[in-house]
């Protein structure tokens, strides 16, 4: 219905009296987006009522009467949010119960984290592929060391310890790195010629794919010690990201499995016919051009399991959500729960639209690429 | 390129089969160890036994003298109420938001875009715990209750809805209205001497409704009697959270489902519509919408797939489904980890199952014959 109306003409008598250009311009398009039927009108000056109610509302609650300084919620005395609950907890919020004085180790990580991330992303590095091989490979050992320790120099810091939103970024991190290798495998094997290994493959996708994340983790929590020999235990942060990593290689089979159903045959039949071997043809043809193809996919993958890290709250891990939870517990700060929550919310928003903005541009940079090989 | 597996591929998988068979075995052992350690004997016979707690919330009568198995259809049934109630209400969002997103008004669009955005990109638990904790416990007590439209009155333990109450009559007219509603799709497929009965069907859901309040004796509203809320139905706020996370979140998803599907109708389909003379509404309603709506069948399935997989969630704000009674108080009053995870897992698979089946069939019936 748009282009019908953008082809009506503006208004005689606005061309005498536009001096410059902009004012028309402006007048031009308000008709044209918001004015141009009288079902529109009326839908217009519907929005604009309701956002003159809601807006000013969450302006004021949020900023122009909310308290920020002072040390306890007696400083809260604005009719606005209480923020200095959240400020007074951002270390608990972001690090969980991890020393204070070893929580540099989890920001020295972090930054590793970014240096190791930015140059596999972005487009035109050199060496880009052994940048994303270091990224899963040495960047988790660095990690894994650093946050742990154990060594001479970094004190051993218990697991127990961890939480916050370190906890959310550290099992997102292993559970995508884990399941990405895990998930090339069942791909292949659900395609399998062999009856065995596809039956397993499916069996084992459809399963997981069945059932609620919160089936998993309580597994992992419950059930995985009564299948262990007597005695032995396994960390319970381990034992959830290993069950995550199953979980999620499920997802991760089928994200895979459309990118290798995205590769031309004629490419696998190309390689044959140049005498390369099954393996080769794979590694070598296949993978890296399905691999281009599924990164949006993975990265919907990534952003729906950041969000779902929420979940190891259900079991006694506490992450951002769980910290916000205990937090509010406290005596001292009753009754702050739309603040711990919004700013949970607000972190969650901010690292999830960022991951798919980056897929939707890739998106828009692979579908330019094809377009120019066509 | 169908090739016969080589031999030594052949091989490969047996190697590879023991040893998944293998560790089976393994892990069986352990477990029967552990089990026997504790004097406790695999099986089902523990369903039997008296529950010995109370479902707070429920749609058949259950008390602590009832059985475990009672317990799970209890549960069971949450579990369905609160998916069939978010899929109709994430289903609305979606299609309200998602046309809002194709809407020509600027305002209206980006309102839509802002929704969508703000919503898929936070977890559905946050959101869930936010409405729970944040809103509906904030709420007053029964004597300060909130007066919203139509009778409801909302405090601190909840929704209070009005409801209707059958006469006499009420439930032979219920059977017969169901009966009209159920044949109303039939009708619609017969012909008549060459013509179809489309109008008829159309006026048979009407009927209907009028036949249900032709029933109605009396409307129960809810009032404020002292100090507690008398008449009405109770929606607890674990109900009503669960629910509005739920259906918000999962709206957001639908939202994107609805105008996708409209966008991939082809430009040819509308070009072709406007060159026959059909005005605009008549392209959309005749045109433009029966094919979307074909379209988003395979996605809306999987979104209503994830909306019951997510109201497990209730177990995060002690809404008792599956998880929260079942692996959370059988699991601890038993001490049957196995079996009871085997039922909570055999439970999900065959919703997804009978689910998946249903919006297969309905699919392969509405689908689009593409040409080849």
């Amino acid at each position: 219905m748009s282009e019908v109306s953008s082809i009506v003409p503006v208004a005689p008598d606005e061309e005498g009296a536009a001096a410059s250009n902009l004012p028309r311009r402006t007048a031009h398009w308000l008709r044209r987006n918001l004015f141009d039927s009288p079902a529109n009108i009326i839908l217009t000056f519907v929005a604009l009522f309701l956002l003159a109610i809601v807006l000013p509302a969450a302006w004021g609650w949020a900023v122009a009467q909310a308290d920020l300084w002072g040390d306890s919620k007696s400083a809260c005395v604005d009719a606005g949010a209480c923020w200095v609950f959240v400020r007074l907890r951002l270390p608990v919020f972001i690090f969980g119960q991890y020393p204070p004085s070893e929580q540099w180790r989890v920001i020295v990580a972090f930054a590793l984290l970014i240096g190791f991330a930015v140059p596999a992303l972005r487009d035109g590095t050199p060496h880009r592929a052994l940048w994303v091989v270091l990224l899963l490979t040495l960047f988790p050992l660095i990690a894994g060391v650093l946050l742990a320790g154990g060594v001479p120099g970094l004190p051993f810091v218990d697991t127990t310890l961890w939480g916050g939103l370190m906890l959310d970024v550290v099992i997102s991190f292993v559970t995508m790195a884990g399941s990405l290798p895990l998930g090339v495998l069942l791909a292949y094997g659900r395609r399998s010629q062999l009856a065995g290994i596809r039956t397993v493959s499916i069996a084992f996708i459809e399963l997981w794919r069945g059932v609620p994340l919160l089936t998993v983790l309580f597994m992992a929590a419950v059930l995985l010690p009564l299948f262990l020999p007597n005695g032995a235990t396994v960390d319970r942060l381990v034992r959830a990201m290993g069950a995550l990593v199953l979980f999620n290689a499920a997802y991760m089979a089928e994200v895979v499995r459309g990118g290798l159903q995205g590769v031309d045959t004629e490419q696998e039949e190309a390689a044959q016919s140049l005498g390369l071997a099954w393996w080769q043809t794979q590694t070598l043809v296949v993978l890296p051009q399905a691999m281009r193809i599924i990164v949006p996919g993975i990265i919907n993958t990534a952003v729906d399991f950041f969000k779902d890290t929420t979940l190891v709250t259900i079991v006694g891990l506490s992450d951002l959500l769980g910290a916000v939870n205990q937090s509010l517990k406290d005596p001292a700060w009753l009754g702050l729960a739309p603040e711990g929550y919004v700013f949970a919310a607000v972190v969650f928003f901010i690292c999830c639209f960022a991951m798919s903005a980056y897929g939707r541009s890739f998106e828009r940079r692979l579908a330019r690429g094809q377009g120019r090989t066509m | 390129m169908v090739r016969r597996p080589s031999l030594r591929a052949r091989i490969a998988q047996w190697v590879f089969l023991t040893a998944l068979v293998v560790v089976a075995v393994f892990l069986a052992s352990n477990a029967a160890d552990n089990l026997s350690r504790r004097h406790i004997a695999f099986g089902f016979g523990y369903l039997a036994n008296t529950a010995n707690f109370d479902i707070p919330f429920r749609l058949i009568d259950f008390g602590p003298d009832d059985t475990y198995a009672r317990a799970l259809l209890v549960c069971v049934l949450n579990t369905l109420l609160v998916s069939a109630m978010g899929i109709v209400a994430a289903t609305l969002i979606g299609l309200l938001i998602g046309l809002m997103r194709l809407s020509s008004n600027w305002l209206i669009r980006n309102m839509g875009l802002v929704y969508v955005e703000l919503v898929r990109n936070t977890p559905i638990l946050v959101q869930i715990i936010f409405w729970y904790v944040a809103v509906l416990h904030n709420l007053p007590g029964p004597r300060q209750s909130l007066h919203l439209p139509a009778g409801v009155l909302l405090n601190v333990r909840g929704f209070y809805l009005p409801v209707p109450v059958m006469g006499q009559n009420g439930p032979s007219l219920i059977v017969l209205a169901l009966a009209l509603l159920v044949a109303a799709p039939v009708v619609a497929r017969l012909t008549i001497g060459g013509s179809r009965l489309v109008k008829l069907a159309l006026a048979m859901p009407l009927l209907a409704i009028l036949l249900f309040c032709a029933g109605i004796e009396h409307i129960d509203t809810p009032s404020l009697t002292g100090f507690n809320v008398t008449g009405g139905v109770q929606l607890p706020p674990e109900l009503a959270a669960l629910w509005a996370g739920l259906s918000i979140y999962s709206g957001a998803f639908i939202a994107e489902i609805v105008r996708s599907s409209v966008q991939a109708v082809s430009e040819g389909q509308r070009e072709a519509a406007r060159s026959i003379g059909l005005k605009p509404r008549l392209v959309l309603l005749l045109v433009v919408l029966p094919q979307a709506l074909r379209m988003m069948v395979p996605p809306l399935t999987s979104q209503y797939l994830n909306l019951i997989k997510s109201s497990s969630l209730g177990a995060a704000v002690a809404y008792p489904e599956i998880f929260q009674i079942f692996a959370g108080t059988v699991l601890n009053k038993s001490g049957r980890e196995i079996e009871t995870f085997a039922i909570v897992m055999a439970i999900f698979l065959s919703i997804n199952l009978a689910v998946s089946a249903a919006m297969n069939a309905y699919n392969r019936r509405v689908m689009l014959v593409t040409a080849r």
